[in-house]
């Protein structure tokens, strides 16, 4: 078997391994969340007994590994079990499906994360290597410190400077990105126009200025400077030279935030009123919606762990002596 | 090394470069002249920080970052490349002049394979179309004596060796036919079993092509068999000029001579039966699988000097390793003084660890930076002779002044030291301990000859004066010469000789021996050409 292949797996195994410490993890630290359920729901007045039948009810009275393995073993069968929200101390069940409820949310965020990256991705490579390439120049200091200063200021802060801007003095885009399944693409394209900007404008500083260092860091090596006696341009030095070089660290920064555009837009959902992930992640913390928030966390977990799995898989390959060993 | 023409190729007037350092330009060529005509190869020789890359570059208009040309004057084939603008002179890079450089492992793009890289400049120029020019390069691959030559372009830089990775490279200055060639120091980094090889497959490239060339190295017994005329520099100043025979017969400046002073030092070898340390039939390897020593036995006579020799990976520093105690062999066993020494470094006491010491072959990375001298040597007086206050730093006076220092280094910085000085450092280090037996692992290998020589001087007289044995790793044929009472000669991990310098260096030689003795460059001319005529026969 090629070795790269042997390597892939064993990071896959990993992932996995990672993925099943990380469940542990959002288990017990919920076990920690001060209140459940049923007192959030029965509030303060509730009898004791009212609250314990209601526990019960919910199979939260059984002790806490069994509860665990129970979720668990319906999660790898595919089942994220029911919400709480939904049920009453009463009996009616009228509680739905966790996947259900994640489902839509989930499809907006990826919807919102895509088109977020599709923007910043190439824009944060572009200004990295053309950075780097004219460096020390106007150039790159305006780039430098433009993409410094959106990344300096906060999200929210960010959010409301471009509604300020695009939909209030210029009125360009709506302030709101209500979207919805029935939505179609273009109009769904143009609803999340300002928060993709907001994001793009966060993430591109980290993308450019990691491309720009590992570029530049590696012009000092003797095989550039062989390029340079062998008369290679200046951009060809870049492009040829040193940028295949450089994919590994740009690569990691590129999943770092990519990841970030998946568990880290709660804000930017906030202010834009966008119908995302994070959002319901926070509704269901505050409503003690144990269930949603374990569903919700392991779906960030894995986002996170699979985006690292490829970024070194993409470095492993870019890496000539692990692609075509002696 | 014929059919030259009068016709001048490249003619360097009163050159000067500035170097930037220490928040101000210096001077670091001072007004060199230097003429070089068709197809004529110049050596160009002196020591580190002589400035010779720096000029090297210079021919092809090129300053490192943070140097600067700033007069003088450079003409190409009748072209001031101090006037071109920048665009100019790089369109002359890799089309009229090309560069070898001296670590082809660092020079090559690890992302590209070898080919890619060998034909990149004629390709860019429209010199010939790409397959035209990959075909042509199979054809110097063939010309370079590469194995395998037609497919040997489609590996990648780590899948080849040091020394064929030289010869690519080679190839690869050569695919434009370029007009002048710069060699630098290519053949530093090799053993001298492939420097023979690569020295004669470039010499006949060149001679082949009719191509100029400036060579460039530190050695002048590999310069003797490259270059038609020689140029010796010192502090970016030109010493002598000279054609190779007339600068070998009859050097002219002192610092001519001195450059091959290490040449001149010859211990009297004496023999003892006093065993102080036997090595007998160790194996050793790294993790499970990599067995690096075979059965290999040494004996080290009590006050002489044991020197082992042998090509980079033979197993010679792995030895010092497993002596040491810091690779505990798998098989056999080390007596000191007659006695079984335990095979780990943790299992040996105090006394043990004290009475063997090493010293590296790079001080810079055996000093801690932010140590001053007196810490340094300091720290084992301290530690195995509980040395302290003023005692101590009498003894560190004492020190200082067997490795010919004086007292007003007790608080400098490694930093602020020569390399020179920071291996005597390293000496001074290695005696406080008070040792029997120091164990030098290519103590001198990166330092000047005549840097070199001045420690070998060194450890010669301390040897002398206080009666330490050595054990010293080298590949250096001259410093073995130089030193050594016994010579152990090893090869792929295992002992192909020992015995004392006068067996070992007089005829008949085992075959490796033959080859390592024979591939040692000598200060004549001819002898690449008489060796390649005798090996061919």
């Amino acid at each position: 078997m090629h070795p790269i292949l042997s390597t892939i797996i064993q990071r896959l195994g990993l992932g996995l391994l990672t993925l099943f410490i990380v469940s542990i993890i959002i288990f017990s630290s919920l076990e920690f969340l001060p209140g459940d359920f049923g007192q959030a729901v029965l509030g303060q007045a509730a009898l004791p007994e009212t609250v314990e039948a209601f526990r019960r009810e919910l199979g939260l009275d059984r002790p806490p590994v069994e509860r665990y393995f129970m979720w668990i073993g319906n999660v790898l069968q595919g089942d994220l079990g029911n919400a709480f929200s939904g049920r009453n101390a009463s009996g009616v069940d009228r509680s739905r499906e966790v996947w259900a409820m994640i489902e839509p949310r989930l499809m907006n965020t990826l919807f919102l994360a895509t088109m977020a990256a599709v923007i910043a991705v190439p824009l944060a490579l572009f200004l990295g290597i053309t950075a780097a390439l004219y460096r020390n120049s106007i150039y790159d200091r305006v780039v430098n410190s433009v993409t410094l200063t959106t990344i300096s200021f906060p999200e929210f802060f960010v959010a409301y400077i471009l509604i300020l801007v695009f939909a209030t003095y210029f009125k360009i885009f709506p302030s709101l990105a209500n979207i919805s399944d029935d939505t179609d693409f273009t109009e769904k394209i143009y609803r999340s126009a300002l928060p993709a900007m907001a994001l793009t404008m966060v993430i591109v500083a980290h993308m450019m200025r990691m491309t720009r260092a590992a570029i530049i860091n590696l012009l000092a090596s003797p095989y550039i400077e062989m390029a340079e006696l062998k008369g290679v341009s200046k951009s060809k030095i870049i492009l040829r030279h040193a940028l295949p070089n450089a994919w590994a660290p740009i690569v990691n920064v590129i999943a770092f935030n990519l990841a970030y555009l998946v568990v880290g837009v709660v804000v930017v959902e906030v202010v834009f009123v966008y119908p995302g992930l994070g959002q319901l992640m926070v509704d269901a913390v505050t409503s003690r919606d144990i269930p949603v928030v374990q569903g919700c966390a392991l779906i960030f977990a894995g986002t996170y762990i699979l985006l690292n799995l490829f970024a070194d898989i993409i470095s492993i390959i870019s890496n000539p002596r692990l692609l075509h060993p002696r | 090394m014929n059919n030259k023409s009068n016709d001048i190729l490249l003619e360097m007037r009163d050159i000067r470069i500035d170097g930037y350092s220490d928040d101000r330009w210096h001077e670091i060529i001072k007004g060199v002249d230097l003429t070089l005509r068709r197809g004529e190869i110049l050596g160009l020789i002196g020591e580190s920080g002589a400035g010779k890359s720096t000029l090297g570059l210079a021919a092809m208009g090129f300053a490192r970052p943070g140097c600067k040309i700033s007069s003088g004057s450079v003409q190409f084939d009748g072209m001031e490349l101090t006037d071109m603008s920048e665009n100019e002179r790089r369109s002359l890079r890799g089309s009229r002049i090309c560069y070898v450089a001296q670590s082809a492992a660092a020079s090559f793009n690890p992302a590209h394979r070898l080919i890619e890289q060998t034909v990149e400049a004629t390709v860019q120029y429209n010199l010939q179309s790409e397959r035209d020019a990959k075909l042509d390069a199979c054809g110097l691959y063939k010309e370079l004596q590469l194995p395998d030559p037609d497919n040997i372009g489609n590996r990648y830089p780590h899948q080849v060796s040091g020394g064929q990775l030289q010869r690519v490279m080679t190839a690869m200055a050569m695919s434009s036919r370029p007009d002048l060639i710069i060699f630098d120091e290519p053949t530093t980094a090799l053993d001298v079993t492939t420097q023979v090889e690569v020295l004669s497959s470039m010499r006949q490239i060149v001679e082949q092509f009719n191509t100029a060339a400036i060579y460039i190295t530190h050695d002048l017994a590999v310069v003797a068999q490259m270059a038609d005329t020689i140029k010796v520099l010192r502090y970016g100043e030109t010493v002598e000029d000279a054609p190779t025979r007339v600068m070998l017969s009859d050097p002219q400046e002192e610092y001519t001579k001195s450059l091959w002073a290490v040449r001149s030092i010859q211990k009297q070898p004496s023999v003892s039966d006093d065993i102080a340390l036997e090595v007998r039939g160790v194996d050793a390897s790294y993790g499970a699988s990599v067995k690096v020593l075979h059965d290999v036995s040494i004996k080290v006579p009590r006050g002489r000097t044991v020197a082992v020799v042998g090509e980079s990976g033979s197993g010679k520093s792995t030895a010092a390793r497993a002596i040491t105690g810091l690779l505990p062999p798998s098989k056999g066993e080390i007596l000191f003084n007659g006695q079984a020494l335990p095979p780990a470094l943790k299992n040996r006491s105090k006394e043990q660890l004290q009475r063997i010491q090493m010293i590296y072959q790079m001080a810079d990375t055996a000093m801690n930076p932010r140590h001053t001298v007196r810490d340094i040597i300091g720290r084992p007086l301290q530690f195995y002779l509980g040395l302290t206050g003023r005692a101590l730093d009498a003894r560190i006076l004492e020190l200082l002044e067997l490795i010919e220092l004086d007292a007003s280094f007790m608080d400098r910085l490694p930093g602020e030291l020569s390399g020179g000085q920071k291996q005597r450092i390293c000496i001074a280090r290695a005696l406080a301990a008070e040792p029997e037996l120091i164990i030098c692992d290519e103590v001198t290998s990166a330092l000047d000859q005549i840097v070199q020589e001045g420690i070998l001087k060194l450890l010669l007289r301390l040897q002398e004066e206080l009666g330490i044995t050595y054990i010293f790793i080298t590949h250096d044929i001259a410093t073995v010469k130089a030193i050594s009472d016994e010579i152990v000669v090893m090869f792929q991990g295992k002992v192909v000789e020992q015995g004392s310098k006068d067996e070992i260096m007089a005829p008949p030689y085992p075959d490796y021996t033959e080859l390592l003795l024979s591939s040692v460059p000598e200060m004549d001319p001819d002898w690449l050409t008489n060796l390649l005529s005798k090996r061919a026969s």
